[in-house]
């Protein structure tokens, strides 16, 4: 009756989408991105947008079309782990080059893990997964002043199932743009 | 930093007393291998005073006695003597009933809507009295008085202070509302201390029972506040970048232990009840968190990955060299030390299973204390006998409690929602 999930669902809404179609990644990642990049560059000359610093109101957004390796936002750990898996790297590489090309955009990385043990320590897990991500990006050059950490530990956890299947959903840390 | 001292007046806060009716109903399950026979005698009552039936005050003290599994409880209604005063008692009817203590008493109605609750227990062999005691109150004060009574009998008969008279604090969870709940011990008259549309964790209250601290996700990230169980104001106590989390009381009530990552690692601060003087106590590269202080305030416990996973430490409570403490096993967490400082309790992972587990500080004896398999968050009774923790019952978060021997359990249940992070409140005075 009261299920996380709905919760996740609401506060990353987005999201949810795109994290049931987690496996599936476009190989075509690396060009989809500067194509947007240079689309999103020409917003400003493509009429009505409001001048300067903003990357939305594009008819192709690249952080939510499906096609683009931006709008995959979750990466996964393993149980009572915080190290970033090779297989994400080049979905936060492409987070990395969005934001040095958008100065003004600003991300949140929220971490998250399974219901299992102790709450508390679980939002030292998850607040460890979300620097864990940051590390990534910083090495690329972002800068901190465009990148949040915010652990939820494990309490956006969903407690619907109590197996591994849904226990490795949880274990994430969701890449949230401002105004998101 | 700036905001810390900022008290905020709680608009949302909820206070809604429920008299007579049970949030949790608590189910013994075992107890202990050689229980006290005890006979209570039900309370005689005049005519225009309070408490009948299931609300006789002796009622409330059987079943306080019965659920701490030390007592055993006997039916009186078939022994012909039913005494409310040392002159009435026929000893042996008792001594045939196989009693070792009888308690008497009786509620009188005093002038200005008072009443007076008077009791006795005595030895029923030596035939001597043990306590008598009088009481003047008001008449919603009879639950507690009948509480105050099981303890002197409790104390009395084991030679430990009871903790009938004290309270609990949880947290519900009834669709997508979170609300930090106070209760008595008996599951009693809950309380709702504050209430929020995102999670509440870690409760954890000030020596003298008058405040809670907790953590609040409702600003969408962990904010440790402070707040009044006598006015409701609440004030930030820490708000720092990143989180803010884990907050543990000094005994002394001047300063407490909290966790803070601003954009790294959690390590353990204190901070003073007013939100200054912060200091870091731990630094190292890996999660530090859960600190609890040893009763003494000397020193502080916590749990730390430092080792490759989560293991229990001790430190000064001014810094220094961290030295571990649970060796055994490689899922050690939530560490709690006993009244008297000599024991830890903690949740060991092993095969899948988390579970209550207790540890002697001078011998490294370890024992696993439940028979659940998804425990978090014990805490002590005031007492050091009885260990209350969280765990999962029929898919929902369910509160269960373990006597520090493992002899007695008692699962509370509640209705509807979920139930998770007790703490267990201090002693009355």
């Amino acid at each position: 009756m009261n299920k996380s999930l709905i919760m996740s669902l609401v506060l990353v809404a987005t999201l949810a989408a795109c994290s049931s179609k987690a496996p599936k990644e476009a190989p075509a990642k690396v060009d989809d991105m500067s194509m947007n990049q240079s689309g999103a560059a020409g917003a400003g000359d493509s009429a009505a947008s409001t001048s300067g610093t903003s990357t939305s109101g594009m008819e192709v957004n690249p952080l939510k079309d499906p096609n683009n390796i931006l709008s995959k936002r979750s990466v996964y750990f393993d149980y009572d782990k915080d190290d970033v898996k090779a297989e994400y790297r080049p979905m936060i590489e492409a987070h990395a080059k969005y934001l040095l090309a958008n100065p003004s955009a600003k991300v949140v990385l929220q971490g998250n893990t399974d219901e299992r043990g102790s709450r508390e320590y679980n939002l030292s897990l998850g607040q460890r997964r979300a620097v864990a991500v940051k590390n990534v990006m910083n090495l690329l050059g972002v800068q901190d002043k465009q990148i949040e950490t915010v652990s939820f530990g494990e309490e956006k956890a969903n407690t619907s199932m109590q197996d591994e299947s849904a226990y490795k959903q949880d274990r994430r840390t969701d890449i949230v743009y401002e105004g998101e | 930093m700036i905001k810390i001292r900022s008290f905020l007046s709680v608009i949302f806060i909820l206070l809604l007393p429920v008299t007579s009716q049970a949030a949790l109903d608590i189910e013994i399950v075992g107890g202990a291998a050689q229980q006290i026979p005890i006979a209570i005698v039900p309370f005689s009552t005049t005519a225009n005073a309070p408490g009948a039936g299931q609300d006789n005050i002796s009622t409330i003290i059987g079943a306080d006695l019965r659920r701490s599994g030390l007592f055993r409880v006997l039916e009186t209604r078939g022994v012909a003597n039913q005494p409310h005063d040392l002159p009435e008692i026929k000893y042996p009817e008792w001594v045939a009933l196989q009693a070792q203590a009888l308690t008497v008493g009786k509620v009188e109605a005093l002038p200005g809507n008072r009443l007076k609750v008077s009791f006795r227990l005595v030895d029923v062999l030596k035939q001597n009295q043990l306590a008598g005691l009088e009481y003047n109150i008001a008449p919603n004060q009879l639950r507690a008085t009948a509480h105050r009574i099981a303890d002197i009998i409790y104390e009395k008969l084991t030679g430990e202070p009871g903790v009938f008279a004290t309270r609990i604090s949880y947290i519900t969870r009834v669709g997508k509302r979170y609300a930090l709940q106070v209760a008595d011990a008996d599951g009693y008259a809950p309380q709702t201390v504050v209430s929020s549309n995102e999670p509440i964790i870690s409760p954890s209250w000030s020596p003298d029972g008058t405040k809670l601290a907790y953590v609040s996700f409702e600003k969408k990230k962990p904010i440790i506040f402070v707040q009044s169980l006598v006015s409701g104001q609440r004030y930030a106590l820490a708000n720092f970048k990143g989180n803010n989390s884990a907050p543990s009381w000094s005994p002394d009530g001047k300063r407490l232990a909290i966790v803070l990552t601003h954009s790294a690692n959690s390590q353990v601060y204190t901070i003073n009840a007013d939100g200054t003087g912060l200091q870091q106590v731990t630094r190292s590269s890996a999660i530090d968190t859960e600190p609890v202080w040893s009763p003494d305030g000397g020193s502080i416990y916590f749990t730390s990955n430092r080792g490759g996973a989560p293991q229990i430490y001790r430190i000064p409570a001014t810094g220094g060299d961290a030295k571990r403490v649970t060796f055994e096993g490689t899922y050690n967490v939530s560490p709690r030390i006993s009244p008297d400082g000599k024991a830890l309790a903690y949740i060991r992972q092993e095969q899948g299973r988390f579970r209550v587990t207790i540890q002697d500080l001078a011998t490294g004896q370890v024992q696993i204390l439940s028979d659940t398999a998804q425990d978090e968050s014990p805490s002590f009774a005031p007492n050091g006998r009885m260990i209350l923790y969280a765990t999962n019952a029929g898919g929902k978060g369910a509160l269960a409690a373990v006597s520090s021997d493992g002899r007695v359990k008692q699962r509370l249940s509640e209705t509807g929602g979920d139930v998770r992070e007790p703490a267990w409140g201090p002693a009355a005075n």
